[in-house]
């Protein structure tokens, strides 16, 4: 069953902050085989001018799953998660993920659209700060396979 | 802070070579809590009618950004990066895994203290991203 068009333009509420850690980056750093001293020595990443390490770009990913997941297994949505493919992604930063940031997201359903029978998602997560500052925009283009295709 | 490094359009990035292997993914699946199967076991990779086990598409897109934040210096100058999934990236349980390689050459000045760098990953000679670009403040 195709997905209903009258989701565009629905918006989730704020998910709870997330605490950016310097472990975290570490972790993330490694496991993408990351040799930024920007992600791991915050002294060399004050010396580019951040205020502590920074994040890789595709970091957010991280930061903004659990909200995805809200979206992807919103019941009224009705979409068939066994038939979903990452179809693009982008990230825009205001400026860079830091350590010692709190982040809150908030998911919106941009578009969605039908091509040969699939459905196109687009969800744009808004991350910014507890304070409010935006931070990252993240774009996420999910496509539900047809039952035929 | 100003790179050190030529960022006139034309300009192309050294290149950059990644294996993955089995090893890779289950590591990034831990960094970046994606579980999915198809990333670590060949039976629901199977089940599911892919060839074998394949790479997150994120993990793709995050080995493929390595080659702008290590040509730029500061990860941080890395304003904006985005790429449709075209490809999977399969990887077989052996020690060779899969090669990923990576070209990226600056294409266009937004005359806005920003370019624009084109990135083409490829994995056993096609291309596995589409329309992989990044927006890099160089001033």
């Amino acid at each position: 069953m195709p997905l209903d068009p009258a989701f565009t333009g629905r918006s989730y509420p704020p998910s709870q902050p997330y605490d950016v850690s310097r472990e975290k980056i570490r972790e993330f750093a490694d496991a993408i085989g990351a040799t930024s001293p920007a992600y791991r020595d915050a002294e060399a990443a004050k010396a580019l001018g951040h205020r502590d390490v920074i994040a890789p770009p595709t970091f957010a990913i991280v930061v903004s799953m659990k909200t995805n997941e809200t979206v992807m297994f919103d019941p009224e949505l009705e979409l068939d998660y066994s038939r979903v493919v990452h179809g693009d992604q982008s990230f825009t930063h205001h400026r860079p993920i830091t350590a010692g940031d709190q982040l809150v997201c908030v998911a919106h359903i941009d578009a969605i659209t039908s091509r040969m029978g699939n459905d196109m998602v687009t969800v744009r997560t808004e991350i910014g700060t507890v304070e409010g500052e935006p931070v990252t925009t993240a774009r996420s283009m999910l496509v539900v396979r047809g039952e035929d295709a | 802070m100003t790179p050190k490094v030529v960022t006139e359009v034309g300009t192309e990035l050294p290149a950059l070579s990644v294996r993955l292997k089995r090893d890779d993914l289950v590591r990034y699946a831990g960094a970046s809590l994606d579980f999915n199967p198809i990333h670590w076991n060949e039976k629901t990779a199977k089940d599911v009618g892919l060839p074998d086990v394949i790479a997150h598409g994120m993990l793709t897109m995050a080995v493929a950004s390595r080659i702008v934040a290590e040509w730029i210096g500061d990860p941080g100058a890395i304003v904006e990066y985005g790429c449709r999934f075209g490809r999977p990236v399969v990887v077989p349980n052996d020690d060779e895994g899969a090669l990923v390689d990576v070209t990226a050459k600056v294409t266009k000045d937004f005359e806005d203290g920003t370019v624009k760098v084109n990135i083409n990953a490829s994995f056993a000679g096609k291309s596995v991203l589409t329309g992989a670009f990044a927006r890099v403040r160089v001033s």
